[in-house]
């Protein structure tokens, strides 16, 4: 995988952003345009792709999000791209929740739902860092599966939070927005 | 004493310029320091103003800051503010600045001074050249490349004109580096082995915020926010309409259409603004035509009013620290940069802000410039320990479905980036594709800005949605972005035509360059043919002065023909401006002339020795 390629790294879910930090330090001072900028047009030309390689890398494998999807793409399991059109069955009674409390601009309810929602943000967090580690250990279809589902939960809960969380910071709307379907 | 010559080979000198909204200056590295190059006057400051005479000479500077007021109708200033923008982008500006835009102004603005036109990128280009000629001047050899700075919050557009000043100047522009950045270079907080710096960089008329992390020599850039129309110039315009006003009521006469009336007032209130950064009160004195306007101006009114300009500073860099995901307690080291900054009001608000005491050692309005000569040193490979990593200040997004847009690159990200999208074809036979490419944080295409539309054209005739366009946009160390798109399961590279929504073509700029190179060319050019003429001049009297001799008639009939022809040819093109052909008739002339002059000189010693027999 090329964004692993660019630091000498082994294509892993789990990484240690301070060793990936300084790695990126590294491969920036040999391919940065700045050091080339004396150099042949095509030595120029090869340490700008270098160097885009390397920050697109970076952007992509620090974020653990983005990582992941990364993985996915380049094993051909893209991660869902219609954005919670089918509420997960567990999440539909407090969804529905939210949604009336968005209508009714309840903000007590709201706020309830909020911190209810950013608890379960936590959990996938955690069910993600598990499942980082299984894929890690045996890389294979059936330990990535079960990461693209929590990506996905991941996204749908992340959208709700955030919607909550435009409607708690702006309380004087006097109509709340409907959930974004 | 001697010396010794190492035979080192000479590295083309690279300058630094900060090319400013109020005032621009030159750089460049020294033996340990860098140092800013003076003009002529000794003045390290050349101010961003042109006057173009109309004898089509240009006075910039000083000199056209005085013709300010003299010829207010020939003499353009703050040209910044309108590099890379649309008329309609400056319809606000205008009713604050004596700018004339020409018709035909459709996607870059033409200026009007006398009867004459000028875009933006020719009048910094003239400033620019107005700096390479003095850095020549005072380092005694040509200088031909340059790091020029920008605004961190400039756009593609922005940068783009920028760029295009300086090739229009003759400079190849080897790096746009932003502002704040460059301070940060100049202060040298590289010997800090590790730590956060906020940049606050408050300029004439653009205002920047950008947070870094530096680590072992990498300046690596966090974050940077900013407003591209907020600056010192805010707060002239604000006590210029009070005074205006004021005026007006005292008088009982509004000189606000009055240029010239207009601009000696724009100087008093200047004049006042500084002198409140030192001392607790000003005065505002205005004298014309006899009449004298007077007022004070105290520190305490001052801040008063201009409060809610600095106000607008504060919440940009809130946003940078939330951005660089840092708080204000983590900041260990505050820069100021900008004449602005020496407002007192300024620095309290900032240093309340970041909760540290700002860096002010160096001259703000010299540590651009001063950072972009360290830059030019970094890229001549003289800094091996300093790198900067900086970022696109705006998010890069194509127009989709609905007048939406989808960002393909985030603002904040390293720079150069690049991001790969696939597009296809919505017809049966559709040879071409539109791309709009747009930069800014909104959702909709309407509220952000409109970069190029890019045509991939030459696609193969195919069902609908066959085609796989593969388009990749890199943003380059510069924060330009350029598009290449291929054919994915041709691998067909695809011709991609751009059509800037502001600023210049390249053919346009092109034009630019090749009118100054033919004007030295021909400079050139005209020289050669003079110094030809003069030669001509020469052989033409000395040829008429043989005809009046008694050998011209000795000489049989033909050979006076062919002289005469000879003669006659050179004078059809004495006055042609071909100094080669000049000189090849020079040449027929000697050439038949030979025979005459021979005999002429046969004649004159037979005389001589004729006389000595006498």
């Amino acid at each position: 995988m090329r964004y692993y390629d660019a630091f000498g790294l082994e294509p892993r879910l789990t990484l240690d952003s301070a060793d990936l930090q300084k790695r990126f330090y590294r491969q920036s001072r040999q391919w940065h345009p700045d050091r080339y900028s004396t150099k042949s047009p095509a030595e120029q030309a090869h340490a700008l792709e270098m160097t885009a390689l390397i920050n697109d890398a970076f952007r992509t494998l620090r974020d653990p999000v983005a990582r992941a999807e990364y993985v996915l793409s380049e094993n051909g399991l893209e991660a869902a791209t219609q954005r919670g059109k089918d509420v997960p069955a567990d999440l539909l009674e407090e969804v529905l929740e939210l949604n009336m409390a968005l209508e009714e601009a309840d903000r007590d309810q709201i706020e309830r739902s909020l911190k209810q929602f950013e608890r379960m943000l936590a959990e996938v967090d955690g069910q993600l860092a598990a499942q980082f580690a299984d894929w890690d250990a045996a890389p294979s279809a059936r330990t990535l599966q079960p990461v693209r589902a929590s990506l996905n939960r991941r996204k749908y809960i992340g959208n709700l939070v955030r919607d909550a969380k435009k409607a708690v910071d702006a309380p004087r709307t006097p109509s709340a927005q409907p959930l974004e379907s | 004493m001697f010396e010794i010559d190492f035979g080192k080979p000479k590295n083309d000198i690279i300058v630094g310029i900060d090319l400013g909204t109020t005032n621009s200056l030159v750089a460049a590295m020294g033996p340990t320091a860098p140092f800013i190059i003076p003009g002529p006057d000794s003045d390290p400051l050349v101010p961003s103003v042109v006057t173009a005479l109309a004898n089509g000479d240009f006075l910039v500077g000083n000199p056209a800051r005085r013709a300010l007021v003299t010829h207010p109708k020939l003499t353009v200033y703050s040209v910044k503010r309108l590099m890379g923008r649309g008329v309609a982008d400056v319809r606000d500006e205008l009713k604050l600045f004596p700018f004339r835009i020409a018709e035909g102004s459709d996607s870059v603005i033409q200026l009007a001074l006398g009867n004459r036109t000028f875009t933006p990128p020719v009048i910094s280009g003239i400033i620019l050249r107005r700096l390479k000629q003095n850095a020549e001047e005072h380092l005694g050899e040509p200088v031909t490349k340059a790091v020029i700075t920008v605004p961190a919050y400039f756009n593609d557009a922005q940068r783009q004109a920028t760029k295009d000043a300086g090739r229009i100047a003759g400079l190849e522009v080897l790096r746009l580096v932003n502002e704040p950045t460059a301070a940060a270079l100049a202060y040298g907080l590289d010997k800090r082995k590790q730590g956060v710096v906020a940049v606050y960089d408050l300029g004439g008329g653009t205002f920047d915020i950008s947070i870094l992390r530096l680590q072992d020599g990498i300046f690596e850039v966090m974050a940077t926010v900013g407003d591209t129309h907020l600056g010192g110039d805010d707060i002239d315009n604000l006590l210029l309409r009070i005074a205006l006003e004021d005026l007006a009521s005292e008088w009982g006469e509004d000189v606000s259409t009055n240029q010239e009336a207009v601009q000696l007032l724009r100087r008093a209130v200047i004049e006042a603004k500084h002198t409140l950064s030192a001392l607790p009160v000003a005065h505002i004195v205005f004298e014309y035509k006899e009449r004298r306007y007077a007022r004070e101006l105290t520190r305490d009114v001052f801040n008063r009013l201009i409060m809610p300009v600095v106000d607008r500073t504060l919440a940009p860099c809130r946003q940078a620290m939330a951005d660089a995901k840092v708080t204000a307690a983590e900041i260990d080291e505050v820069v100021l940069v900008g004449g602005s900054t020496r407002i007192p009001l300024v620095r309290e608000a900032v240093e309340r802000l970041f909760r540290a005491k700002p860096h002010t050692e160096l001259n703000p309005d010299q540590v651009v410039a001063l950072g972009a000569a360290v830059q030019a040193s970094i890229l001549s490979g003289a800094e091996e320990e300093k790198l900067l990593l900086d970022v696109t200040p705006l998010s890069l997004g194509i127009e989709t479905m609905g007048g939406l847009v989808s960002k393909i690159i985030h603002r904040n990200s390293t720079i150069p980036a690049s991001a790969t999208e696939t597009f296809t074809t919505a017809v049966e036979g559709q040879t071409n594709v539109l791309i709009h490419v747009v930069q800014g944080e909104r959702e909709m295409v309407k509220d952000c800005r409109s970069l190029a539309r890019f045509d991939l054209k030459g696609i193969d005739p195919m069902p609908a949605g066959i085609p796989r366009i593969e388009v990749r946009f890199l943003i380059d160390a510069n924060g330009i972005l350029q598009v290449s798109a291929r054919e994915q399961r041709t691998g067909k590279e695809q011709t991609v035509e751009v059509k800037p929504s502001y600023g210049l073509t390249d053919e346009q700029v092109e034009a630019m360059i090749l009118e100054s190179i033919e004007k030295a060319e021909e400079d050139f050019a005209e020289r050669q043919v003079r110094e030809m003429r003069v030669e001509a001049d020469n052989v033409m009297h000395a040829v008429e002065k043989a005809k009046q001799s008694d050998t011209w008639y000795e000489l049989p009939q033909a050979e006076r023909e062919t002289v005469n022809r000879a003669l006659n040819e050179l004078m059809v093109v004495y006055h042609g401006d071909s100094h080669e052909l000049i000189r090849a008739k020079i040449e027929t002339l000697d050439e038949v002339t030979r025979p005459l002059a021979e005999s002429i000189m046969n004649a004159a010693v037979n005389t001589a020795l004729k006389g000595t027999k006498i």
